[in-house]
């Protein structure tokens, strides 16, 4: 029998994008870029390189996540590990060309059944639980 | 719905209980006395809630002194939200950025 804290989860989400595999690298790549659709940073795409992740969400309270570069694969596969809020995560980005242009998919793996962990210095997540909060207790009403 | 769930819920139903959670999951640590300058009702009915809400494991008290603290605990909350499916909304709507970046890229 296996141990449920032992067990990981995984979120996968795809998407069919209609620009080539290079731009959309260069999207998920560049700094300046990276900045624009997903958090400030100080990425390079160097594999051991750590770097923070950034994002103001209210004037005094921002969520940064520890991140550090595995694997490097121009055009095709960038994965890092994804640190906040208590827990340790991995991200991997993986591009595929298709006729239609370009299959994105990011998986992010490594998610504790025990969800507890993840509220471990959770101060920063506060916006998002109240948010989920809310939903559930008009659901409870 | 379990016994623990079902306190949660009626935990937070109140809205001066709630809101003095708030505060605390916001701003941190506050003694009684600072939770009671901005709650709008007297010190002995903030105690009461913050009783409330500590029986309910949503709050933990540490004693200085005279004082005691009061802080936060979000481990509480965790039957309530659903992580993973939280992190899939969170890259769907990143995804949605990434696109509007790309179209923009196009000059």
């Amino acid at each position: 029998m296996t141990h449920p804290a032992a067990e990981t989860r995984s979120v996968i989400v795809e998407r069919e994008i209609a620009y080539p595999a290079e731009k959309i690298w260069r999207a998920l790549t560049q700094p300046h870029l990276i900045e624009e659709w997903l958090m400030k940073n100080d990425f390079k795409p160097v594999e051991g390189h750590k770097f923070k992740l950034r994002r103001d969400t209210q004037a005094d309270i921002g969520v940064i996540v520890d991140c550090e570069i595995l694997s490097v694969k121009p055009n095709r596969t960038l994965s890092y590990k994804w640190s906040a809020y208590g827990v340790e995560t991995i991200v991997t980005f993986t591009i595929t060309p298709t006729t239609a242009g370009t299959h994105l998919r990011v998986e992010q793996s490594g998610f504790q059944s025990d969800q507890r962990r993840a509220y471990n210095g959770a101060r920063a997540s506060w916006p998002q639980f109240l948010a989920a909060l809310e939903k559930v207790l008009a659901r409870v009403n | 719905m379990t016994d623990a769930q079902d306190a949660l819920f009626r935990t937070l139903a109140d809205p001066t209980r709630r809101g003095l959670f708030e505060r605390l999951c916001r701003e941190g640590e506050k003694t009684v006395g600072a939770l009671t300058a901005q709650a709008g009702v007297s010190q002995p009915v903030v105690s009461k809630h913050l009783g409330i809400l500590k029986q309910a494991g949503l709050v933990r008290d540490r004693h200085e002194g005279r004082q005691t603290h009061y802080s936060a605990q979000l481990g509480a909350l965790s039957p309530l939200i659903d992580w993973t499916s939280q992190m899939a909304g969170f890259w769907q709507s990143r995804f949605d950025d990434l696109e509007d970046l790309l179209k923009r890229m196009d000059q």
